[in-house]
């Protein structure tokens, strides 16, 4: 088990160096530089102030030393200056990192409670008509863009309770329960997606440990039918919906740009908005690196996991 | 015949009869759009301002006195467009890669394998806004920011069931029988993985339009007065209490057009796939 946490820790890095590469090269996609791009759009500069941008920037070395020195300044936790407001990158993002955090974790605990008994349902009801509804329900919720989700929860409680998104985000330490009123919304709204891919996997899952032998000689046993649901089935058919929920990290970090927008929420993703509506290019490259530093951490800490789990994957 | 054969019981079931009617009834509305929208989606008429959906306005009108319904059928064409042009080059970019790595292997399958890898590991949206962010907000850059974040998945598909075949006799044969590499991989071993390549495309395709709705959306895709959905959605945020047909409207036009390429893969899916056939 040490071996395998210690290679799959290992293999971390060069992925994070192609990502770190990636990021850097996307600034460089711009037409003509960062600052031909500012310059183009905000008036006149001099020369001096050009060069003065270009060395901000560190577009004044060879495109290697450039990535050398920004990767140096990653390593030590410093992302670079915003452009806008002066202040460091890291501290930006590790501002906001709560309300993404909290928004992703609520999202992902209505997805639990809503996608996986609704499968084992599903599952269990097999064919039927239950089945079916639940089945076209979740193929409805993969197909609903998260952004109209959302809006139209705002206006169905604007409408019914009288109630409006909160402007001034609070947050949980400071006022616990005027926080999960703010958040209840938006995690509502992000969450329901997930479900519906957490209901279709633990259906299928679900279904397919059923037929398994082990499955059947409980049956024979005389064990009863909730008992081999329960005891039996249940434990490994969720065992596939750990890897998924690994994979849906990556969606609600994208779909929390999209959350937050709407419900107005202070997180990294509304800040990597603001960074690109400003041409805030060090505060893009940051969070673009940091939201999927994370996304790698968390699907690196899932595959832990799973190993733990299953034995099978540490010896395999 | 055994493409036919196996494709039958997907074209039985009812879901997929409806998604493909869905898509089809969206195909024509893009096409046909200049005949079937009552006005000009781009013309405004500003004493006709948000007005509620009516004989006359079956959809409403939007800030500017713009017929949502017409623009709603003209959004079909941008998404359409979008969503065809991003997958078909990420379906041939990805395909070619696929196909290069799997086939020749070595060095080249790692440098396309670690490359992919890379691009797999952002967020799918995040990679998007930043592509679309760098090249600046229009459509034909949406179209390519989102042909780049699915072209890794068209490539692992590939890749894969190249590496299964690429060993079998019917490959060995026309090897030995003098095709060279390219004639082999393209004439031979392509048709043979084309079933997950199909499925792929279809899901890739509601991914697409959602993506592209998500950047217009946000302001980075099909810019204004164009009708695109994810724009109108855009447009209709300050109005949601006061004028939410203008929100209501286009929403369920992306959400019918996603559910008619889901429920086309999910039916090809269990077509093409052995092992869920019949379940």
């Amino acid at each position: 088990m040490r071996r395998y946490v210690l290679l799959r820790t290992v293999s971390i890095v060069p992925a994070l160096l192609g990502v770190s590469v990636a990021v850097f090269l996307l600034v460089r996609l711009i037409p003509g530089t960062v600052v031909d791009q500012m310059v183009g759009t905000e008036g006149s500069y001099s020369e001096e102030s050009m060069r003065a941008l270009r060395a901000f920037f560190g577009l004044d070395a060879p495109l290697h030393v450039q990535y050398a020195r920004w990767l140096g300044g990653v390593l030590r936790g410093d992302l670079g200056t915003s452009w806008r407001t002066g202040l460091p990158v890291t501290q930006m993002i590790l501002g906001r990192l709560e309300v993404t955090a909290e928004l992703a974790l609520a999202a992902m605990l209505v997805a639990l409670a809503v996608g996986v008994p609704l499968g084992v349902l599903s599952a269990r009801r097999e064919n039927t008509t239950l089945d079916h509804l639940v089945r076209l329900a979740s193929l409805f919720s993969l197909s609903v863009p998260v952004f109209w989700q959302a809006s139209m929860l705002i206006l169905a409680v604007s409408l019914w309770l009288d109630w409006a998104p909160a402007v001034d985000f609070v947050s949980l330490a400071r006022d616990p329960l005027r926080n999960l009123a703010i958040m209840a919304l938006p995690g509502l709204a992000l969450g329901t997606a997930v479900a519906a891919v957490f209901m279709r996997m633990t259906r299928s899952s679900v279904l397919e440990v059923m037929r398994q032998d082990y499955v059947r000689t409980a049956r024979a046993k005389g064990v009863a039918e909730p008992g081999v649901l329960w005891r039996h089935a249940l434990k490994n058919s969720l065992i596939p919906l750990i890897t998924v929920a690994g994979v849906q990290v990556g969606y609600l970090l994208g779909g929390a740009v999209i959350t937050e927008e709407v419900f107005t929420l202070p997180g990294v993703g509304r800040l990597l908005l603001w960074a690109v509506f400003q041409r805030d290019y060090p505060l893009v490259q940051g969070t673009i690196l940091f939201i999927s530093a994370l996304f790698m951490v968390s699907n690196l800490l899932v595959d832990l996991v799973y190993a733990c789990v299953d034995p099978r994957i540490r010896y395999g | 015949m055994a493409e036919t054969t196996t494709l039958r019981p997907a074209l039985r079931n009812g879901l997929v009869l409806f998604g493909t009617g869905i898509i089809v009834a969206m195909a024509l509305l893009a096409v046909f759009a200049t005949l079937v929208a009552p006005y000009d989606p781009t013309e405004m008429k500003v004493t006709d301002a948000l007005q509620r959906p009516s004989l006359a306005h079956p959809f409403g009108t939007d800030r500017f006195g713009r017929d949502v319904l017409s623009r709603t059928i003209h959004g079909s064409r941008i998404a359409l467009a979008v969503a065809t042009s991003s997958i078909g080059i990420a379906l041939v970019v990805g395909t070619i890669l696929g196909l290069l790595g799997g086939y020749v292997g070595g060095a080249t399958d790692l440098v396309i394998g670690r490359a992919m890898d890379v691009l797999f590991s952002f967020p799918t949206l995040i990679l998007a806004i930043g592509i679309a962010a760098m090249l600046g907000p229009g459509l034909d850059n949406a179209a390519l920011a989102i042909a780049v974040v699915y072209a890794p998945l068209f490539s692992r598909v590939v890749r894969g069931p190249v590496i299964a075949e690429r060993g079998k006799e019917y490959a060995l044969a026309a090897l030995g029988l003098g095709a060279g590499g390219f004639r082999v991989v393209f004439f031979h071993i392509l048709p043979n993985v084309l079933a997950p390549l199909i499925v792929q495309a279809s899901v890739s395709l509601a991914y697409a339009i959602l993506t592209e709705a998500a950047l217009s959306y946000l302001g980075l895709g099909t810019q204004p007065p164009a009708p695109s959905w994810g724009t109108m959605l855009n447009e209709g945020r300050t109005y949601l209490e006061t004028a939410p047909w203008m929100s209501v409207f286009p929403g369920l036009a992306i959400m019918l057009a996603v559910l008619g390429f889901n429920l086309l893969g999910d039916g090809l899916r269990s077509a093409l796939d052995p092992q869920l056939r019949g379940r």
